[in-house]
């Protein structure tokens, strides 16, 4: 970015603002989510919870705001974590604005089709 | 050396010692530290596993079956089971390392770190236990 340079990237507190809210998001909820939905209902631990049940949480405006802020702040938790294991972890420091691009694009594509998926829910 | 040092236009180069590209082999808590770096790809597919669910409710409840009967398939529980425990790693870490990023002071004070990470576990016990109220029936 040859324009804003003298500014110091003033995005970048921002982005580990939506880091830190999201990792907490993400460490508060998902365990219990993820045990639930991808062991104990699949495999029988416990009663998978009915359509209409589900349906009836889903519809709720509360779990819709909820789910939908939990995926987005989880997603840029993951670009930006990501994006500096890239550069730490592997070294291609020369294909950073390409990882920029990848990861904080993909946060906001798969924000945007979050907000679409929760939205089609019947409400 | 008296000789007029050599002034170039731009700065020097410093000099860095060559890191491996493995670098993250060498010591366990390097390992460690890549581990909790990569839990993070993990917290992303969650985000995908759950937008599938949440689309399969929405398509009705042959669909909803079907996405339990798809995700009861060898394949994806060993990507939750080991996605579960990568996100575990994550709470965990992050939860240990609430003290170091949060300095809270109280009566001019400063809090234990240990009340700040256990005040964080003691979130995670109640928001786990809404969840599960919420859901299972």
């Amino acid at each position: 970015m040859p324009k804003g340079v003298e500014h110091k990237r003033p995005i970048e507190p921002l982005l580990w603002l939506l880091f830190s809210a999201g990792g907490v998001l993400a460490a508060l909820f998902v365990p219990v989510l993820l045990f639930l939905f991808g062991l104990a209902f699949p495999l029988g631990w416990l009663p998978a919870p009915s359509h209409s049940h589900m349906l009836a949480l889903f519809g709720h405006p509360i779990t819709r705001i909820v789910l939908f802020v939990l995926c987005v702040l989880s997603l840029f938790f993951w670009a930006h974590r990501f994006r500096y294991t890239l550069y730490d972890g592997l070294q291609i420091k020369h294909l950073n604005e390409v990882i920029n691009v990848l990861c904080y694009g993909g946060a906001i594509v798969g924000s945007i089709v979050a907000g679409y998926i929760l939205w089609q829910v019947p409400h | 050396m008296n000789q007029q040092p050599n002034y170039t236009e731009h700065h020097p180069r410093w000099y860095r010692t060559r890191v491996s590209t493995y670098w993250w082999l060498e010591k366990p808590a390097y390992f460690l530290f890549i581990l909790r770096e990569l839990s993070s790809v993990f917290v992303a597919w969650f985000v995908v596993f759950l937008l599938m669910l949440v689309a399969a409710v929405t398509g009705g409840a042959e669909s909803y079956r079907q996405f339990l009967a798809w995700a009861a398939r060898p394949g994806v529980v060993a990507l939750n089971v080991v996605s579960l425990l990568f996100v575990l790693l994550h709470t965990i870490t992050w939860f240990n390392l609430a003290p170091q990023a949060m300095a809270v002071r109280f009566r001019g004070k400063r809090v234990p770190g240990i009340w700040i990470a256990g005040s964080n576990y003691a979130a995670w016990v109640i928001v786990s236990g809404v969840v599960l109220w919420l859901i299972v029936q």
